[in-house]
């Protein structure tokens, strides 16, 4: 290729570049201004209003740190940050094995294998505030069908949204149940990812199917575990709806239950204590992003990218 | 040529779609106003359908957009909506949220309307006037009022042999009769001492010759001797096992016990007449004495946005909602006693079923409901206080000792 000809291609894209750029910024443009204005303004919004105190109907005053100070001693917060982790610590991981071992089994040859599929997706269609609905009446201790099928077993089942020993679990148990369909089909099409010649190669040398699990399906999966670990751990600090269907506001059981945005809310639409409600928010979004950076520090030595 | 018409063609409609989110032009096609009208009891959908259909057939450009929400969300809305200036045009509000809403300025004030067109306010009871007057002017046209009364299941009343309440019943006959009447075989309980305000303890702490809050404003009576004998009464009834426990009644709600027969007897408003009305069981007499009979009277008026973009349609359909025409509707379906003088009779007959009457005589006897400034956030905190009281997790003098103090420095606001 001679000088001149070069010249022409490098300048042919640089124009095409430039071009491409504008109309790429212009495509992404209405989306933009949406993630603008519905999210990045509200974040900035909410940092402000943490260091003000609200009175009725939208006055406020700035007050400096005092929302952050009035934090220090408040014992709500901390117990909605311990109930927020139990909730974590065992939804996250259980909600993730599961999610793993319905897809692997659903991604072998079975009969009605999309029947399967659509049965394990449904909870994820249907309306979060429906199934709390459902399951309170399942959980209700006197008239609810878990407790009438213990009944059969001469079993007196337990009070199960109203002990405040239980109910944290028995919200658990919802959300877990409710949450696999959604990562099962993440994790299916990871799974129809990895490529079959791994598959042949293990079956030439005589590999079972566990150890082809272990050795060949999970590490291949990793980077989408690594995804879907992340994504429910935001998920999971920010529950709040089935808390709030299934506990009612003269509950027993509600200061054992209460997440920090449950407290959140009561904070800014209950008590019209907006601003200490931003200030709740704020910590809410360090906290999260401590430890998705922790997330990201630590795949490193787990996630393999093939 | 023609991709760069589709991209084009793909961003105008991409940004015609956003603009299409921010649009409240609230004037619909065919040239009406349409003015929207929030309210919370889904019981009352049906009469305040009627009523704005009658209300069209003499205002046919006016088009009345209802939004319901549930009580427990309603207020949580209107004050979001007033910081947001996106208020529904009429509304519902009642007693305890009337003085906040007026000294923010986003009701607006009625006299000038109502002496301009004449609107006659001697038409509804004087204290309900008074319960929505603030610094002076008028807020509110009154819509309706409720007082408690004792509700009771006649079958579980037939089958254990006991008569009626009736109006010699005091606290230890009703605690009597209870337990005559609570049947553990059966699952059924004598009565449900339900964690609740009006139609509950408050009641109870008057019956008892307590207060709420004091004439100055300034202090709560919960830590006084008669308020925690009232409240310990109340919570009697669950350490008997003569009422459903509190867990009991918010996982099932004590009504839904009392409606499908697993409660004999418990307090409840008139609001329930529309439920209960076809349940042949089913009956109401006045509420027992305690050193005195007493009850809240409380009622609900409609009131206009301070910022309506159609005050004209708004102050209409207020004012028909306030008119006799109306009440006449809320008498006829029973829904709640209808608070346009004189056409309470009317709302007696509507159910002959049920003894009304034991609510009309409530208003003899009847003490307003506190209204303050911070009665929603005092409000807020009794729920959370007390229901530990009524697990049993706490004493009631622990319970009432932390519910003065959280009220008390609400009140010194």
């Amino acid at each position: 290729m001679n000088t001149k000809a070069k010249l022409k291609v490098s300048n042919l894209t640089k124009t095409r570049k430039s071009s491409d750029f504008f109309w790429a910024y212009l495509m992404i443009a209405p989306t933009m201004l949406g993630l603008f204005i519905f999210y990045l303004w509200p974040i900035f919004q909410t940092l402000y209003f943490s260091f003000t105190e609200w009175g009725a109907f939208g006055q406020y005053e700035w007050t400096g740190l005092d929302n952050y100070k009035r934090m220090l001693e408040d014992t709500n917060l901390l117990k909605s940050f311990k109930n927020t982790g139990i909730y974590i610590i065992i939804t996250v991981p259980i909600g993730i094995f599961f999610s793993i071992i319905i897809a692997v089994l659903l991604n072998q040859k079975i009969k009605g294998k999309s029947v399967y599929r659509t049965l394990y997706f449904l909870p994820v269609i249907t309306m979060p505030a429906a199934i709390a609905m459902v399951w309170k009446w399942l959980y209700n201790s006197d008239y609810g069908l878990l407790n009438y099928l213990l009944s059969l077993f001469g079993i007196k089942g337990p009070q199960w949204v109203s002990d405040p020993k239980i109910a944290l679990y028995s919200i658990i148990v919802v959300a877990i149940w409710s949450g696999i369909g959604y990562n099962m089909v993440i994790f299916l099409s990871g799974l129809q990812g990895i490529p079959k010649s791994y598959y042949e190669a293990a079956e030439m040398d005589g590999a079972g199917p566990i150890s082809v699990f272990f050795k060949i399906t999970l590490p291949l999966l990793s980077p989408v575990i690594f995804f879907v670990s992340i994504t429910s751990l935001i998920g999971a600090f920010q529950v709040f709806d089935l808390i709030f269907m299934m506990i009612g506001k003269s509950s027993t059981a509600l200061e054992s239950t209460q997440s920090v945005v449950y407290l959140f809310y009561q904070h800014a639409f209950v008590l019209n204590d907006k601003g200490y409600a931003a200030a709740i928010a704020v910590l809410l979004l360090i906290v999260i992003l401590i430890i998705t950076a922790i997330q990201m520090v630590l795949q490193k030595k787990w996630v393999h990218y093939d | 040529m023609k991709k760069w018409l589709i991209m084009l063609l793909t961003t105008i409609l991409g940004l015609i779609g956003l603009a299409g989110c921010s649009n409240d032009d609230t004037a619909s096609g065919d040239g009406k106003v349409e003015i929207t009208y929030g309210f919370w009891d889904k019981k009352q959908v049906t009469a305040i359908d009627e009523v704005i259909k009658l209300f069209n057939e003499k205002y046919p450009d006016i088009k009345v957009k209802t939004e319901m929400t549930p009580y427990g969300q309603y207020f949580q809305k209107l004050e979001t909506a007033a910081t947001g200036a996106a208020l529904p045009d009429v509304m519902w509000m009642n007693g305890a949220h009337v003085e906040k809403y007026a000294e923010g300025k986003v009701i607006l004030p009625l006299t000038d309307l109502a002496k301009k067109e004449n609107y006659d306010l001697d038409n509804y009871p004087k204290s309900l006037i008074d319960l929505y007057t603030v610094k002076g002017e008028i807020f509110g046209i009154p819509k309706d009022f409720d007082t408690t009364g004792l509700w009771y299941n006649k079958k579980i009343f037939d089958e254990a042999g006991v008569p009626y309440p009736d109006d010699t019943w005091d606290w230890s006959k009703l605690k009597e009769v209870a337990k005559k009447l609570t049947d553990k075989d059966k699952g059924i309980w004598g009565y449900a001492a339900l964690m609740g305000n009006q139609g509950g303890y408050y009641d109870f702490i008057w019956q008892n010759g307590g207060y709420i809050i004091s004439d100055d404003g300034k202090s709560v009576g919960f830590d006084q001797p008669e308020a925690i004998d009232a409240l310990n009464y109340n919570i009697s009834f669950i350490k008997e096992g003569l009422s459903p426990t509190q867990a009991q009644m918010t996982e099932t709600a004590a009504s839904e016990l009392f409606s499908s027969g697993k409660v004999a007897m418990m307090f409840d408003g008139p609001w329930m007449v529309q439920e209960y009305k076809n349940n042949p069981d089913i009956n109401v007499a006045v509420v027992p004495k305690g050193k005195q009979r007493a009850v809240a009277i409380h009622g609900l008026a409609n009131v206009i946005a301070a910022n309506t973009k159609h005050k004209d349609a708004s102050w209409k359909f207020v004012q028909f909602l306030g008119s006799k025409e109306a009440a006449d509707i809320f008498a006829k379906t029973g829904t709640v006693i209808p608070a346009y003088n004189d056409t309470q009779d009317a709302w007696i007959q509507a159910v002959p079923n049920i003894n009304l009457q034991a609510f009309i005589d409530g208003v003899d006897y009847s003490v307003p409901l506190p209204s303050v400034i911070r009665t929603g956030e005092i409000w807020q905190y009794e729920t959370d206080v007390l229901k530990k009281a009524w697990s049993e997790e706490e004493s009631v003098d622990d319970a009432v000792r932390e519910l003065t103090e959280k009220a008390n420095e609400a009140l010194s606001k």
